[in-house]
């Protein structure tokens, strides 16, 4: 029997429906493979009893014809999402001990459909993060490192545990969520697919809330099209999320393999930004000549307000946060530190339960939303980001897709930038617009940097144009001729 | 316009009121959890409820309908588009951390509403608007001595926020308000005005100024839950700014409470010490977009609303003012006479259901809806009445047996033998006896005393065991003694 580690989805779902393994022998390899791989942090929690009675159930289900859309494939689960009687912490100490009696849409979804849950991975403190350093379960380590030697190379963030998990082979794909860029840059830096649909795909019901005009969930693969595969058992409209879209699902994978010929993929001229690396910009252009080759039509398109967009989105998602985390204040559920009366309970226990990154955040937001500076801030960062979506609309009048590199550099080292929070910050400078605007957008690895790490391009396409987004994305996919293979850890 | 006097002059009062008024819906304004009244702590709490870490809010639309139908009955602007906004404040009754209102666009915009002042006058108070908004749950301070509990059954329950201008002029005023307001609530079906209970309370924010004069500075009482406290700290704050500022002392904007048992205002929380909210729309919802299409349909289903009864009342039923006026306020009421004297006198019918019925529900401290006897039945009572079978008297006391025991009027009369003799013949031959027998009195009448009359009644009663019908048995002496 083969590597199952390796397979892609795609690969794993063929085998299992030709008999050639059960689930229950692919949720035991990858079982094998996270226990392996401990050093990598990616998992806060494992669940390998439940993951096998999953596939043991899946196989069953199997075996009487019922087969779902990722039946019996092994996933990993971002521990922002809310899992029925599984500890779900958001990788905080105020919710470490947290045991949500509800399960959320997505993962609901996704286990109807057949996936079996892995365990729940790392990520950066209520997702508010970009290299996943401050979990409160200790930073991951990016598989990548070992190839430069660097064994404290930051997998990117929020979604660090799923990026290092699919790229080392811990489970065939992940969930993350993605506010500011937390499923594309992980992805970029890991050299996987990260993809956050259109807000409003996915049902944020039972996720964590971070910035709740922002948060979308997505799916993590090492192919276009095991994202394709998961995001179709991800989507659908949801009543319980005033937010979640009605519009009609395409078949994601219907539009994979299509040739793009005559599309017009736009390059936006204000994204070669002071600070970028040079190998980054030549993916680039190489990654547009790739696109050319086959057909598309490349044009150059002007987004003059996207360098508005990060400072922007580092006002509305504090903001949003600072509201969303103030149930956290000790008296229903997770951690409460007690003091003399109940101003200081709220202090003790919000002091000592959030870290200092998600303390920067509320009192970010708190500000910008005060009386006085309301006006100053917030509001003005709604109307930027008001114009932000209308650049982004009339450049889809001239093109079908947007390309642009996912990160400006490749994945950096741990601690290199904890003490420079706007380099930090400028990480997301590339996936913050298509996230203030709501759009579709996927990473795809495109090639390697003169070190040796990963490089990512990211696609943008009109909203719930996901379709279109899939098919360049496979082309530029199968034109780079990045190898699905995980990487697997030797280090410890 | 009633004016308080100090010792510098006259002063005029200035009041605006913030109701809160609970809706009616069954369930909350963003959680399918139920809103019944008295249930054990925390059993009527959803996982939203709760603010449950990824949980989220789902408008309820019967209480969109309820405040726009309510906004409708006072001829308000209704907002096509208003927006839910986050309202952030940290207590433990709070579960979310923030209650979810309407802060820059409310669901209802301005409006009016006409009550009616002594002597025949009206004044019509301006509404700025009306927004929903949730309530809080509840502290309890008083299970433990060291430790709140915290009920959440009333977290997230809807609430309307019914804001006036500053229109109001004195306490009566006020008060008259709060009721004709009650009315059209009830009337409209939004919210069943129970004060008792907490479903419906008031913030008054109180002034005083020289007529015609600028706005003075005006403090805010909070949660007043009883016209009568309302009234009563109405006049107290008046008097202690008027005696503030006659002391040559400022006011100062605050917040205040009302202690009801001392009838005193106290200061809660200066301009100063004010929260800062940070509204900002809520990101969990989208804005409320109404088609004109839905305000439309729901202004063609809006119920007749208390003026219009009022109207009918006087017009078509020929009932006084204030008759009219009693029936109409109460809801409950007027469903009690309206359809009991459907077909029948409704002048004998309203002083018969006002006496009876709700002096009756009043005596055992009950809902007009609580009286056993339901309407249909008393109806039969009042036909008795009418066809002069049991007179006005006799009839309260078969209505209390009636409530009492749940027979019928006809039942309770042929039982007791109540049934009153208004045969004709059968009197007269009582009456021929007794003039007969009595030439002293006959004389009497013929020589003017008109008052013997009520001596000849006396007799028929004592001989009928006081069941002749008095009208007829007054007739009929006017024309025997006559000849």
């Amino acid at each position: 029997m083969s590597d199952l580690t390796a397979l892609t989805i795609a690969e794993a779902l063929e085998g299992l429906k030709a008999r050639e393994y059960t689930a229950e022998e692919l949720t035991e390899e990858h079982i094998k493979s996270i226990e392996a791989s401990r050093a990598l942090n990616a998992f806060v929690l494992e669940t390998p009893d439940q993951a096998v009675d999953d596939a043991k159930a899946s196989d069953a289900r199997r075996a009487r014809g019922e087969v779902g859309a990722l039946e019996g494939i092994p996933l990993g689960v971002k521990d922002l999402f809310c899992t029925k009687d599984v500890r779900t912490t958001a990788c905080s100490h105020i919710l470490e001990n947290f045991v949500p009696p509800y399960e959320s849409f997505v993962t609901r979804k996704l286990r109807a459909a057949g996936a079996c849950f892995l365990g729940k991975t790392n990520l950066d403190e209520f997702a508010m993060g970009s290299s996943n350093e401050t979990s409160y379960f200790g930073p991951v380590r990016n598989p990548w490192g070992q190839v430069v030697d660097d064994a404290g190379l930051v997998p990117g963030g929020s979604s660090g545990g799923s990026a290092s998990a699919v790229a080392a082979g811990l489970c065939l794909g992940a969930i993350g969520t993605d506010t500011g860029g937390s499923i594309r840059q992980p992805a970029a830096f890991c050299g996987i697919v990260g993809m956050k649909p259109t807000y409003g795909r996915c049902s944020r019901w039972g996720i964590v809330a971070f910035a709740s005009s922002l948060d979308q969930a997505g799916p993590m693969t090492r192919t276009v099209k095991d994202a394709a595969i998961m995001l179709g058992a991800m989507v659908g409209f949801d009543e319980n999320d005033s937010t979640s879209a009605q519009n009609v699902v395409p078949d994601f994978q219907a539009c994979l393999g299509q040739d793009i010929k005559g599309l017009r993929i736009g390059i936006p001229k204000e994204y070669r930004v002071e600070g970028m690396d040079q190998e980054i910009e030549a993916l680039w252009t190489k990654g547009a000549g790739l696109l050319e080759e086959q057909g598309a039509e490349v044009i150059e398109i002007s987004l003059p307000k996207t360098k508005y967009a990060l400072p922007t989105y580092y006002i509305i998602a504090p903001a949003e946060a600072s509201s969303n985390l103030a149930r956290y204040d000790g008296m229903r559920f997770g951690l409460r530190v007690d003091g003399e009366n109940l101003e200081e309970t709220y202090m003790k226990t919000r002091a000592e339960g959030f870290g200092a990154e998600v303390r920067r955040r509320v009192l970010i937001g708190t500000y910008v939303l005060s009386a006085g500076y309301y006006d100053a801030y917030y509001l003005k960062a709604q109307k930027v980001r008001r114009i932000i979506s209308e650049e982004f609309a009339s450049a889809f009048d001239q093109v079908d897709a947007v390309l642009t590199p996912t990160a400006p550099t490749p994945a950096f080292s741990r601690g290199e930038r904890t003490d420079d929070l706007i380099s930090m910050y400028l990480n997301d400078v590339f996936t913050v617009p298509a996230s203030l605007a709501g759009l579709p957008a996927i990473s795809i690895p495109a090639g390697l940097s003169s070190h040796g790490l990963p490089l990512g391009l990211q696609l943008i396409t009109r909203a719930f144009d996901e379709s279109t987004l899939f098919r360049v994305a496979g082309a530029l996919e199968e034109a780079a001729g990045w190898s699905p293979h995980p990487l697997k850890y030797q280090g410890s | 316009m009633s004016l308080i006097k100090g010792r510098t002059g006259d002063w005029e009062i200035v009041i605006g009121l913030e109701v809160h008024a609970q809706l009616s819906t069954a369930s909350k304004l963003f959680s399918g959890a139920s809103t019944e009244f008295g249930a054990e702590p925390n059993t009527q709490v959803t996982l939203v409820d709760a603010a449950l870490p990824g949980m989220l809010p789902v408008l309820n639309k019967e209480a969109v309908e309820q405040a726009v139908l309510t906004g409708l009955a006072i001829n308000a602007n209704i907002n096509e588009h208003s927006v839910f906004d986050r309202k952030n404040y940290f207590y433990p009754d709070l579960p979310q951390g923030y209650q979810i209102s309407q802060f820059s666009d409310p669901i209802v915009g301005s409006g009016e509403i006409e009550i009616e002042l002594d002597g025949g006058l009206t004044r019509t108070v301006r509404i700025t608007r009306i927004h929903l908004e949730q309530d809080a749950g509840k502290s309890l301070h008083d299970q433990a001595p060291n430790h709140t509990y915290v009920d959440l059954n009333r977290s997230g329950v809807p609430l309307m926020e019914i804001v006036s201008e500053p229109d109001i002029r004195s306490a009566a005023e006020a008060a008259a308000y709060v009721v004709k307001l009650r009315s059209i609530l009830q009337y409209v079906g939004s919210c069943d005005g129970n004060m008792e209970r907490g479903n419906l309370r008031c913030d008054a924010n109180v002034s005083v100024r020289r007529p015609g004069e600028e706005y003075g500075t005006r403090c805010e009482i909070k949660n007043l839950n009883s016209i009568r406290f309302l009234q009563q700290a109405i006049d107290y704050e008046a008097r202690r700014q008027v005696d503030l500022i006659e002391s040559g002392e400022k006011i100062v904007q605050e917040t205040r409470l009302f202690d009801s048992n001392k009838g005193v205002t106290r200061s809660m929380r200066s301009k100063e010490e004010a929260h800062d909210y940070r509204y900002f729309p809520d990101p969990d919802l989208m804005p409320l977009d109404l088609e004109s299409d839905y305000i439309e349909s729901l202004r063609l289903s809006l119920p007749e609303l208390p003026d219009q009864k009022l109207e009918r009342f006087i017009n078509d039923l020929k009932l006084p003012l204030d008759v009219a006026k009693e029936l109409v306020t109460e809801k409950e009421k007027a469903d009690y006479f309206e359809p009991v004297a459907l077909r029948r006198d409704a002048k004998l019918v309203s002083s018969m259901v006002r006496k009876d019925v709700f002096g009756y529900a009043n005596n055992h401290s009950l809902e007009i809806s609580e009286v056993p006897v339901l309407p249909d039945q008393y109806g039969e009572l009042v036909d008795l009445v009418s066809a002069g079978d049991v007179n006005a008297r006799t009839a309260s006391e078969v209505f209390v047996e009636m409530a009492e025991t749940g027979k019928s009027a006809k039942s309770i009369v042929e039982e007791r033998g109540l049934k009153q003799v208004s045969d004709s013949g059968e009197l007269e031959k009582i009456l021929d006896d007794i003039i007969a027998g009595s030439e002293e009195q006959v004389v009497q009448f013929k020589n003017g005393n008109e008052k013997i009359i009520g001596w000849f009644v006396g007799q028929v009663m004592q001989k009928t065991k006081g069941q002749a019908n008095p009208t007829v048995v007054n007739d009929l002496l006017k024309k025997k003694l006559d000849k």
